[in-house]
């Protein structure tokens, strides 16, 4: 038996009576695309991603103006951050394997709260019981889905109608706070950037450092890959799904309350499909829905692309239901890319992978 | 179907490569109509492999294939089963929530007029088939996840004979491990089934492990192993311990360890355990020093049972006592509510602080997670210690890890970094071992460690358990492979029907007298 592992790893041996190890997973003598690895880290994924944002970048810079102007770029970069908050809750319930579907929902009831209780109470306070209405919408999902064992595609499409009926029930038409306080947080700039898109990033920074470096993230990326491995470990399966929840509904209670606060204005329909760009995002980054699969870094560069595609679409003045389709086919051709970067140098996935065969 | 004596299959020089490493290197097989050819290899021989390739399932490399001395090329499952050669695969493939009836005839249904199904016609086309190979106790309308796992086999077999619109039925029968599930009467009807197909001209491929009942069907005998046939015999010629040194290419004395000294004191005691439909009225002790076997074929309840021990499945009565915690064999000292009395693990958490350690029967599934790397699979059952501060403490980690892969030679040797999924099936159970002696366990449970895990690797695994009994650890080695059970144990329990139905010692008994307890028919 060789112990050699370079370029290929070395085979198993043939899978005898040991019939789920299709041997087409096994990885390829052949080589595949250049990999670009730095200090013994594979950094091929975000070097594309960087080339692909500039390529964006300098097609928008040199075909229209008011790209690069500070309004337009200020105005990106306060747009990114509702996606961006919402796809790092996202990814944390992907990472399971989950899906949590509520969040563009929780953004409205959010909003319209923190928006309707800046009238008679502090605007910060106001505001922290949106947060607060977020996390514990979060918490519920999570508990139902692990105490009650419910398929998370159901919990929080139950909960998507829920919560967005109830944002109607709180108030049916737009609330508009009066408070000058209240616009703030949407408003406000640090230097050269706004500081709503400053909360984002460190949400990206923390969570990153959670999900890499702390016991709790690490297990809940190997709850995706095997919770049955994770519970005979001795670590509680259930509590970390429900944080993971939790998590997303906290992002988007905060990405709710960051919104009205830009927008200047709470709509209880606002956020619709919110959840499918936040899944988009992970989905770029190159999350598998099965779970156990993603990355924090990736999973940021994705909000940036859509960011991008949507910001240019408008620039260019393409009717929104033109954007819409352009928008679906851009992000299938990036994932396609990815796709097929990664099959020629991990080969073909493999069918057998327990973590697919409980995608709920 | 004139000549009885008619050559069915011939394969010459087939080759499968895997990337760069070769499993079969040119094998030559021959089968005549009415033949029971017996493929016996251990782990990793290769049997899988050729199987696959007549399957359809696997193209090979290099080499030949003919039926009735026309070459054939296999190039899907579709292409073998139009040409009449059908596969029993080990794994059962059974759709549980559809009807035997659909099981059996998926694809090909009588239809009425306006193309519905005609259900009546269905069920009583399954039952006439299941009839005339001898199965007719199975109800076609059943849902097929609800029949035993033996019956199950049964509708797999009948699955594999069905001849549908017109074209010819089988003319190579596969059976990969057919009785590994199957005992007593329902044994009997298969063996009866295979002599009527022999009848009938089908050529049987027949692979098993379980060495008596080659020697009782097959016709012709191959021994494979590494990927060659290095013998071909008739059973009349040969007797089961020449077929074991085939096979392992050494003495089976070499393969296991000397048995250990007399055990020492109880370390977990199990009473009364009760679990309904699962196993009843369980009671064992594993004592320090000694390696424990257990024995049972597949639904038999040993998976269960070692899960209910070790707090991952409630149970409906019993207690599991942990002798005191203590790091070194003999001491007394007890750790916070883990241990004494008697009561039961409510999770794998409590089960790990009282010193258990639990390796699954999957351990694709079970045992690792495959997405992440080595390291993080070995530190996972240390992952909620192993900080500093709120952050996971790497550098203790790649410590750790580092010195469990020099321990139990894990290869490649810079495998810690590395997807898991990428090692070899030996060293993926290496990987799981280290994940558990980590804790510092003093109960090790481990379910078929040896499972898929070549020979070299085997032996090293028989090795680590024996220096781990030594040091002071009890060990219950799950298995179905008589020889392992015998060979790595002092003492061997037996398990029928979720009962324990026999205690016997190692070095005094026999593989028929544990296969007897196993399946009930003890003299």
């Amino acid at each position: 038996m060789t112990d050699q592992l370079t370029t290929s790893a070395q085979p198993a041996e043939p899978a005898d009576s040991d019939g789920s190890a299709p041997p087409g997973r096994r990885p390829s003598r052949r080589p595949g695309p250049p990999r670009l690895v730095v200090a013994g880290r594979d950094l091929t994924l975000e070097a594309g991603f960087a080339v692909l944002l500039v390529a964006f970048v300098a097609i928008a810079g040199s075909t229209t103006d008011a790209f690069l102007t500070e309004g337009n770029l200020t105005n990106l970069l306060k747009q990114m951050v509702t996606t961006g908050l919402l796809a790092f809750g996202m990814l944390t319930v992907i990472l399971t394997g989950g899906i949590d579907l509520s969040v563009g929902s929780v953004v409205a009831f959010s909003g319209i709260v923190a928006a309707g209780l800046s009238a008679g109470l502090p605007v910060p306070l106001a505001m922290l019981v949106g947060l607060a209405a977020g996390t514990g919408f979060g918490l519920v999902n999570g508990v139902l889905v692990a105490r009650f064992q419910l398929a998370p595609f159901v919990v929080t499409l139950a909960a998507l109608t829920t919560i967005r009926g109830l944002a109607f029930v709180y108030s049916e038409t737009p609330v508009a706070p009066e408070k000058e306080g209240f616009f703030e947080l949407g408003s406000a700039v640090l230097g050269p950037l706004p500081v709503s898109t400053l909360i984002m990033l460190a949400v990206f920074l923390v969570g990153g450092i959670f999900l890499s470096r702390t016991p709790a993230g690490r297990s809940l990326v190997a709850i995706g890959g095997s919770a049955e491995t994770v519970r005979l470990a001795g670590i509680g399966v259930r509590r970390h799904v429900v944080l993971a929840y939790t998590i997303s509904g906290a992002c988007a209670g905060l990405a709710g309350v960051i919104l009205a606060s830009r927008v200047g204005i709470a709509q209880p329909s606002v956020g619709t499909a919110f959840e499918l760009d936040a899944i988009a995002a992970c989905v770029i980054g190159g999350a598998s829905l099965a779970g156990g699969k993603g990355s924090v870094r990736a999973t940021f560069a994705g909000v940036l692309v859509l960011a991008l595609i949507n910001n240019l679409l408008n620039l260019y003045d393409v009717q929104s239901f033109w954007q819409q389709v352009l928008k679906g086919l851009i992000i299938v051709a990036v994932i396609l890319v990815q796709r097929t970067g990664r099959f020629r140098t991990a080969g073909a996935p493999n069918p057998a992978d327990p973590g697919k065969a409980r995608l709920s | 179907m004139s000549s009885t004596a008619r050559t069915a299959l011939e394969i010459r020089g087939v080759r499968k490569a895997y990337g760069s490493t070769e499993v079969l290197h040119g094998v030559d097989l021959t089968g005549r109509a009415g033949d029971v050819l017996a493929v016996v290899g251990a782990n990793g021989a290769g049997k899988s492999t050729l199987i696959k390739i007549l399957a359809g399932a696997e193209r090979m490399s290099a080499g030949e294939l003919r039926l009735d001395g026309e070459r054939v090329e296999l190039r899907s499952p579709h292409d073998a089963h139009a040409h009449g050669i059908r596969t029993v695969h080990q794994e059962l493939t059974l759709v549980p929530q559809l009807s035997v009836t659909e099981n059996l005839l998926m694809g090909h249904f009588p239809r009425r007029f306006g193309g519905l199904i005609d259900w009546r016609a269905a069920h009583a086309r399954a039952r006439e088939l299941l009839e005339s190979i001898g199965y007719g106790a199975i109800d076609p309308r059943t849902r097929a996840g609800r029949l035993t796992v033996a019956r199950q086999q049964m509708v797999e077999i009948a699955k594999a004979l069905v001849s549908e619109g017109g074209r010819a039925g089988p003319r190579v029968l596969v059976l990969d491990e057919p009785s590994a599930v199957l005992a007593g009467g329902d044994l009997e009807s298969l063996f009866t089934l295979i002599r009527r197909l022999q009848r009938r001209g089908v050529l049987i491929v027949y692979v098993s492990h379980r060495l008596a009942e080659v020697t009782e069907l097959a016709t012709t005998i191959v021994v494979i192993k590494d990927g060659r046939i290095v013998a071909e015999t008739a059973p009349e010629r040969t007797d089961e311990n020449e077929l074991i040194r085939l096979m392992a290419g050494r003495g089976p004395g070499r393969l296991y360890p000397a048995r250990r000294p007399d055990a020492g004191e109880p370390l977990l005691t199990v009473s009364g355990l009760h679990r309904p439909g699962e196993f009843r009225d369980i009671s064992f002790t594993l004592r320090a020093g000694e390696i424990t076997g257990l024995f049972g074929l597949v639904g038999s309840g040993r998976s269960e049972l070692a899960r209910c021990v070790f707090g991952a499945e409630p149970a409906h009565a019993g207690s599991v006592t942990a002798s005191a915690v203590g790091t070194a064999p003999g001491s007394t000292s007890e750790a916070a509510g883990a241990s004494g009395g008697h009561r039961l693990f409510r999770s794998p958490r409590e089960a790990i602080a009282a010193g258990l350690a639990l390796v699954t029967e999957d351990r694709k599934r079970t045992g690792l997670v495959l997405g992440l790397s080595t390291a993080e699979n070995i530190g996972l059952t240390t992952l909620r210690t192993t900080t500093r501060g709120p952050l996971l403490d790497t550098g203790r980690r790649r410590r750790e890890v580092t010195a469990m892969v020099e321990r139990l030679d894990i290869r490649p040797a810079h495998c810690a970094g590395l997807p898991v999924r990428t090692l070899s099936g030996g060293n993926q159970q290496k990987a799981v071992l280290a994940k558990w002696l980590l804790t510092g366990p003093r109960v090790l449970l481990l379910d078929e460690p040896t499972r898929g895990v070549d020979m070299a690797t085997r032996a090293e695994i028989y090795r680590m358990l024996d220096e781990l009994a030594r040091a002071g650890m009890a060990v219950l080695l799950i298995s179905s492979d008589l020889t392992e059970v015998l060979g790595a144990t002092d003492r061997v329990l037996v398990m029928r029907e979720g009962r324990l139905t026999a205690e016997l010692p190692s070095d005094r008994t026999t593989e028929d007298t544990v296969l007897a307890h196993a399946i009930g028919h003890t003299a």
